[in-house]
């Protein structure tokens, strides 16, 4: 034995004790489902497009966010943004401005002509979309990008549907909804323009379609009965938008009232006062708060000088547009009540907004179809009664939003590849909701007083869209590391630094980490300390 | 000037990395090369604070050092669960003092390497605070006079936790330990007159004292950087939660060590030569109780009828901080 003086043994490490045995509860890394996402009609993975627009990589950013959604500047522009209502920064100090960014990246894209990559192989089946609105363009994209051949047909002279010949141009430039569109037809989507389709069955056989879908949208403008004098001039509010997008724009004279409480009859009545209407005035039967229409662009509309009557009906309108209103009032269950008190008030044109019907006269002679209260009934795989046809969007009962109708042709293609394979599609699991408990919010900086103030200015440039404010680089950037990241790893180390046990590996930029199992005690730390709940404890298993 | 946090990066500098930082702003402990100064399989609690401090503070100290350190240990936990020989978890020059002589070990290093003309070897003795503010003080202020070039870590977990928590000079009021145990008209902990060590280290006007605690680790990196530089006799108290001799979670113990500092009852500040130079204020306020009550320590606090007298003497002795350090408002000191 050669050893210093005083030293029998030899030194040894304390690797060599495996202090993992001491545990009874094991770290696990998990990804939780961000309530953003969640929230998402169009299933966005927001969280993660963040996460790349957070380190300056915007077309990563736009990359991930274009695999659920292919028109992220249309939505950034239209999109009444459920995702914001949802983000756990509202409880922080304000949601993050993920619309914002959206409409950033979607500019970002167009800007610097990104495309789509196309499909790695060809599956040979054919699929026939009618429709291109939001959701038969999205149902197309997802199609091709599986590697299907697409056609879309549409009645229409162009594409887009209420995106175009709906939403008015103040809301949404063209420039900005055609380059979105032709970047979906760049990818070998045929679009058949002027091409109604009179009989789906018809039009199925005779093309040699595999599946098809179906997004005919909700065109035919609801009328109420209103007694009404032979000469009154009374048009419905889609045929107004419409006419905006031809040659002719319709001549709506100097007093206009719009009846109805919708985003539609706002939408109407701001068109009118850019068409030159000295007065513009809603007519609607309940209270500002009842109203469907979305707060700001009631706000929105305020200040361009559009009038509200609230608690007002029509009873009746004379050859000469003089309207007769009834005022109403609300009883206890919140519903509209008729007072007797009448008023006078005189239109050169009297526009309903009172919703849209769907136009199903294609579908007449399919056998299995189940339509109700107008709207045709889909399994939860999106298809209708008669195999091979699917349907989504405004056709179909649900929300009628751009977004919605977006989501719908995500999840019909997905069912469409699956049962042209003969497969069902059965979604993953949703993961566990990363709700605000899940959270240590004491990591994330508050946001700089210095930079509030501009930031603010920009959001309300960003939603007053006829500013045309967008956010540029350095904002965009600001408001993408606002977001907290919610249960998905975002590499702030934390773990790896508070293991008083040194047992959670690092592996490298961009690979997460790993736990050592052979010395993880089980203490916890970190998942307390880990910001956005991405990791959790689970009963050791013996 | 204090350690200047990264503002608004996610999570600013307040997590120990962060991918969106320049790598010279992240901490020691970001780096997958960082040392490891205490490794695993050591024998500490389930969220040991001292553990976790001490690789903080070694890791921070061999990084500044470029791995030129020798330390001396002080019998307690952190001797204890490190090294039971012959096996060690300590990856740096390690020696183990008697339980009240570290600082004197650690001045006799100095002295060996100034003979040897090794200038660039940096010395650090570490204890508990038995060891530091007890049996061990008297070593420490002769190490303080002389101004020798040591620095001396003290990890403080408010007792004697090696033994079977037995209360130290540094138990703090009403605590329960196993020599002051919760009853008669004062349970737990007296009120004494306390005995305040960094404050102590100051009154020996020394280049560099300074408090830190493992809740906010960029401070605390940023504390030991600078002290290896100085040439002389520095001071660290650092404060590190201890879930066995405190009855806390083991999980709890960053939490713990976030709220004695956010709610005044530990200021963390730094002083060169008997000046304070800069504090770390409150982030976000709480009051006194918030920390207490995750901890059986003071669970007689708690009880059917809750001490109100004594968590308001508690309070008031944060407060009293809060006033003294300015931890509230903006660029003011002591
Ligand atoms: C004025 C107005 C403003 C709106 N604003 C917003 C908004 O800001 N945000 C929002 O999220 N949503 C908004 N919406 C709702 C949104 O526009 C619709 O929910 C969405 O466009 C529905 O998409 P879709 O694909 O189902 O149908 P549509 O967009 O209606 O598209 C259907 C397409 O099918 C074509 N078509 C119909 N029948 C046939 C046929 N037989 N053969 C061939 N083609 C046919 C049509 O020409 C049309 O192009 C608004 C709606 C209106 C009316
Ligand atoms: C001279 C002497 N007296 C008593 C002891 C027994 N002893 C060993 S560690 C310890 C307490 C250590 O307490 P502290 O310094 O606070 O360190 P902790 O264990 O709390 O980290 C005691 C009393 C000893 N080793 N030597
Ligand atoms: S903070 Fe980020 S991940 Fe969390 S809800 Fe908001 S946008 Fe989504
Ligand atoms: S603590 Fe940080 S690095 Fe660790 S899992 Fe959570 S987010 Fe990722
Ligand atoms: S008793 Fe306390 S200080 Fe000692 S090893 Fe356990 S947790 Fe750490
Ligand atoms: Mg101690």
């Amino acid at each position: 034995m050669n050893k210093p003086f005083a030293i029998t043994l030899d030194v040894g490490s304390s690797l060599a004790n495996h202090t993992g045995s001491w545990r009874t509860l094991r770290p696990l890394y998990v990804d939780r489902l961000p309530p953003c996402n969640n929230a998402c009609p169009s299933g966005e993975n927001i969280q993660g497009w963040l996460f790349h627009a957070e380190a300056g990589d915007y077309e990563s950013a736009w990359r991930v966010l274009v695999q659920d959604n292919p028109l992220p500047a249309v939505m950034g522009r239209v999109c009444y943004h459920p995702c914001e209502n949802s983000c756990n920064r509202g409880q922080l100090d304000s949601a993050v401005g993920i619309n914002s960014v959206e409409r950033f990246l979607g500019d970002e894209a167009i800007r610097r002509g990104w495309r789509f990559d196309l499909p790695a192989q060809r599956s040979g089946k054919h699929v026939l979309i009618v429709g291109a609105g939001p959701s038969g363009l999205s149902a197309a994209y997802h199609l091709a990008r599986f590697g299907h051949q697409v056609t879309i047909c549409d009645a229409a002279p162009q594409a887009g549907g209420m995106m175009r010949f709906g939403i008015p141009k103040y809301r949404l430039p063209r420039d900005v909804l055609d380059a979105e569109v032709r970047r979906i037809l760049d990818l070998g989507v045929t679009l058949k323009l002027n091409t109604r389709v009179d009989n789906v069955l018809d039009a199925m056989q005779g093309g040699g379609f595999d599946a098809v879908f179906l997004a005919v949208g909700a065109h035919i403008g609801k009328r109420a009965y209103i007694p009404a004098g032979s000469a009154a001039r009374i048009i419905d509010a889609v045929s107004v938008l419409r006419s905006m997008e031809g040659e002719e724009k319709p001549m709506l004279g100097r007093r206009v009232v719009v009846y109805g409480g919708g985003n539609t009859a706002i939408d109407v009545a701001r068109t009118a006062r850019r068409l030159g209407a000295d007065e513009a005035v809603i007519v609607y039967r309940r209270t500002r708060e009842k109203m469907p229409a979305h707060e700001f662009e009631v706000e929105e509309a305020l200040q361009e000088g559009v009038l509200i009557k609230w608690l007002s009906t029509i009873k009746q309108v004379s050859d000469e547009g003089a309207l007769t209103i009834e005022k109403m009032r609300l009883d206890e269950q919140g519903f509209p009540q008729p007072t007797g008190e009448f008023e006078a008030l005189s239109s050169d044109t009297l526009v309903l907004a009172l919703g849209q019907d769907v136009d199903l006269s294609l579908l007449d002679g399919v056998p299995g179809l189940e339509i109700n209260n107008g709207t045709v009934q889909v399994s939860p795989n999106l298809m209708t009664g008669y195999p091979g046809i699917f349907a989504g969007g405004d056709m179909v009962p649900s929300e009628r939003t751009v977004t919605v109708g977006i989501g719908h042709g995500k999840k019909a293609a997905r069912n469409i590849d699956a049962w042209l394979r003969g497969e069902t599609y059965a979604a993953a699991p949703k993961h566990e909701l990363a709700n605000y408990e899940k959270l240590n919010p004491w990591y994330y900086d508050d946001a700089p007083k210095t930079l509030r103030p501009t930031l603010d200015i920009l959001r309300r440039l960003s939603t007053f869209e006829e500013v045309q404010g967008g956010l540029d680089e350095s904002n965009a950037l600001f408001e993408a590391r606002r977001c907290l990241s919610c249960g998905n790893c975002f590499e702030c180390d934390n773990c790896y630094g508070v293991c008083p046990d040194n047992a959670v590996i690092k592996l490298g930029p961009g690979k997460r980490f790993e736990f050592n199992y052979d010395y993880c005690k089980g203490c916890g730390i970190c998942v307390s300390e880990c910001p956005c709940g991405a990791i959790k404890m689970v009963p050791e298993e013996i | 000037m204090p350690f200047q946090p990264v503002k608004f990066y996610q999570t600013g500098t307040f997590t120990v990395g962060n991918r969106l930082l320049e790598p010279e702003v992240r901490s020691v402990q970001a780096n997958m090369q960082r040392t490891n100064s205490l490794n695993s399989g050591h024998r500490a609690c389930q969220g040991c604070g001292e553990a976790l401090g001490a690789r903080y503070a070694i890791d921070a100290a061999m990084n500044a050092s470029n791995r030129q350190l020798i330390a001396a240990n002080a019998t307690g936990c952190l001797e204890v669960f490190s090294t039971p020989y012959p096996e060690t978890s300590w990856q740096i020059p390690w020696l183990h003092s008697l339980f009240g002589n570290t600082a004197a070990v650690a001045t006799g290093i100095a002295a060996a390497m100034r003979a040897k003309g090794r200038r660039d070897v940096r010395v650090i003795a570490q204890g508990g605070d038995g060891g530091t503010t007890d049996i061990g003080f008297g070593c420490l202020s002769g190490m303080f006079e002389r101004n020798d070039d040591v620095l001396y870590i003290c990890y403080d977990n408010e007792a004697y936790m090696n033994t079977g928590v037995q209360r130290s000079s540094a138990t703090p009021p009403a605590a329960r330990t196993a020599t002051t145990m919760p009853v008669g008209p004062e349970p737990g902990n007296v009120f004494g007159q306390g005995k305040n060590l960094p404050q102590i280290a100051m009154a020996h006007n020394i280049p560099y004292v300074a408090t830190a605690t493992v809740a906010d680790l960029h401070d605390l990196e940023y504390k030991v950087k600078k002290a290896i530089g100085i040439r002389g006799a520095k001071y660290i108290h650092i404060y590190v939660p201890c879930p066995l001799g405190w009855g806390a979670a083991s999980h709890d113990t960053i939490k713990l060590a976030r709220l004695v500092k956010e709610s005044g009852l530990f200021p963390v500040y730094e002083a060169e030569h008997g000046v304070v130079t800069s504090v770390s204020r409150i982030r976000k306020r709480v009051p006194v109780e918030d920390y207490l009550r995750l901890q059986r320590r003071f669970a007689h606090l708690f009880g059917k009828v809750p001490a109100v007298a004594t968590i308001a003497r508690i309070q008031a002795m944060a407060d009293q901080n809060i006033r003294k350090f300015g931890l509230l408002e903006e660029g003011t000191h002591s």
